[in-house]
């Protein structure tokens, strides 16, 4: 079924009644050609570009839980192509362009809004960096405007500019940044994928990984034996137990970052806004309820919630940017697993076995890029060849020195 | 979540600092092969469950700690002292 607006109103005319579900509930078949570990977000945009790019249709999505139960579903929802390092910089770039066409292609409204990111400074030292990044975004073909302290005033007239602790000097504008509705693109994605003939299974968590003489034949789940001759491990936070069943050790450590939502409120924040001093960052979603959120836990855990002293800190930094927000209340919190890097930078390669391949290491910033890594993921496996906007993603590159610490932050992987 | 600190008994998790899997303590030699380094920089066994990592009592006695704790839970079973271990 096409959305369209016609639909809509005929639809409101007539009780609704003529809604179909979005996505089939197929049973596993025995054999699919490829066989994608994990249903969310860079899952499912890996199945639609494996059936759209390169008509590769008898595919499954193995997911353990529901489509969006995992951190598709938990986000932020920050969408942004400011990267730096070479690498890095080309695959956000190319990520944000497909965001652009995202609606047409999926006939979806994933709601994505370039509302514009500021990313605030305060030093001397903070601007010269920011300068750099702005000009390296702009060499990337995307876009970047530094402002001043007054420049930041005019877009963001509510902020504490005379803190004495972290004075704002100015902020980085991404114009093109902005923000999408998270569950919304996992679900354009998977109607988008289910369309074009692949089988989408839910309840299903794999629990084996069948390989004979280093070749891929197949896995074990929770449903039974399933055959192909490509399997790929997209399970974000769960990578370390999945890649195990193929008896790797990967470069990951899991984390949990939280995130919260006050009470709807009046369009007050028209901007994503991040304070890196304090470790905030804040939007307004257009439901009204401000989401904002901060840095991980910083240790390892496997809990989809966090713990207080993180709440307390998020909470303090919101209160020293913006004393506005001070009487909206908190509705909810939440957490996350992230799958972090020793570089803060993804994985998007194939592994020592033949047709088993790899999409990981995400940490907090793989919303953004789902539509990139589907498609550079889907080029991988389909062709056998990294894609160009993905070549620096290996698996090897922590072996070989290659890293890509965007951050420079140092080989530890809470620190990105 | 608290930890129990052999020397300065149960405190709260702010006086702590994190730094990671117990892997920290196997330090190759300086010739040792690239792979013993990426070892030991890189790769973790990142259990969903029972763990062993490193915290250091920042606000407290100044000592590295060694904690057994359970990743999904949040459970901590024992705390030792990094220098007592390494005697
Ligand atoms: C609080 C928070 C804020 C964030 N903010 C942002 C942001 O503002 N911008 C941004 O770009 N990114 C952000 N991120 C990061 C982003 O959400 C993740 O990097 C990204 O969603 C991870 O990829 P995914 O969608 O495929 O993961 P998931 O949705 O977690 O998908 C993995 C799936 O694999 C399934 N799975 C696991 N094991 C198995 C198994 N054995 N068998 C079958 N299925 C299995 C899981 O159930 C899960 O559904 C944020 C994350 C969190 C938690
Ligand atoms: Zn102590």
């Amino acid at each position: 079924m096409r959305y369209s607006g016609l639909k809509v109103i005929t639809e409101g005319l007539f009780g609704n009644k003529g809604w179909k579900p979005a996505w089939r509930d197929p049973a596993p078949k025995a054999e699919y050609d490829a066989i994608i570990i994990g249903g969310g977000g860079h899952g499912l945009a890996t199945a639609f570009y494996l059936a759209k790019n390169h008509g590769l249709t008898n595919v499954a999505v193995l997911e353990k839980g529901y489509i969006g139960s995992g951190n598709i579903g938990r986000n932020t929802t920050i969408v942004r192509a400011n990267y730096f390092l070479p690498g890095n910089s080309e695959f956000y770039s190319h990520s944000l362009k497909l965001w652009e066409g995202l609606e047409a292609e999926l006939n979806y409204n994933v709601m994505h809004s370039q509302r514009g990111l500021i990313n605030l400074f305060h030093s001397d030292g903070q601007r010269d960096a920011f300068a750099r990044r702005g000009n390296a975004m702009i060499n990337q073909g995307d876009d970047a405007i530094l402002l001043d302290r007054e420049g930041v005033r005019e877009h963001l007239p509510y902020l504490d500019f005379e803190q004495t602790r972290f004075p704002i000097y100015g902020g980085l504008l991404h114009p093109r940044g902005g923000s999408a509705r998270h569950d919304a693109v996992a679900w354009g994605y998977a109607r988008g994928a289910d369309r074009r003939g692949v089988d989408l299974i839910q309840n299903c968590e794999v629990t084996g990984i069948d390989i004979e003489n280093g070749v891929v034949k197949g896995v074990q789940t929770s449903r039974g034996a399933i055959r192909a001759k490509k399997v790929a491990i997209i399970v974000a936070g769960r990578s370390s137990q999945v890649a195990a069943m193929a008896g790797m050790r990967l470069p990951i450590e899991s984390h949990v970052l939280q995130a919260f939502v006050t009470e709807g409120l009046k369009p007050v924040i028209n901007h994503v806004v991040s304070f890196g001093m304090g470790h905030f960052y804040i939007s307004q979603s257009d439901k009204g309820g401000l989401v904002f959120g901060g840095d991980l836990d910083f240790y390892a855990s496997y809990a989809s919630r966090g713990n207080l002293p993180m709440v307390e800190h998020v909470m303090e930094a919101g209160m020293t940017l913006m004393p506005m927000i001070g009487r909206a209340k908190v509705l909810r919190s939440w957490g996350g697993i992230m799958d972090m890097s020793p570089d803060g930078s993804p994985i998007i390669d194939k592994t020592h076995v033949e047709g088993l391949f790899i999409d990981c290491g995400w940490n907090y910033g793989g919303f953004k890029a789902v539509p990139a890594s589907g498609w550079c993921m889907a080029h991988l496996m389909a062709t056998g060849e990294s894609h160009e906007v993905a070549r620096k993603f290996r698996l090897n590159r922590f072996a070989t020195g290659h890293l890509l610490d965007e951050e420079g932050t140092g080989s530890q992987h809470n620190l990105h | 979540m608290r930890l129990k600190c052999p020397l300065c008994g149960e405190r709260d998790r702010r006086e702590f600092h994190y730094y990671g899997a117990e892997d920290y303590l196997h330090r190759p030699e300086v010739d040792a092969e690239p792979a013993a380094w990426d070892n030991y920089l890189h790769l973790r066994d990142n259990p969903a469950g029972m763990t062993r990592d490193l915290w250091y009592h920042e606000a407290g006695c100044a000592q590295w700690l060694l904690v057994t704790r359970n990743t999904v839970t949040h459970e901590i079973s024992a705390v030792e002292l990094v220098a007592e271990r390494a005697k």
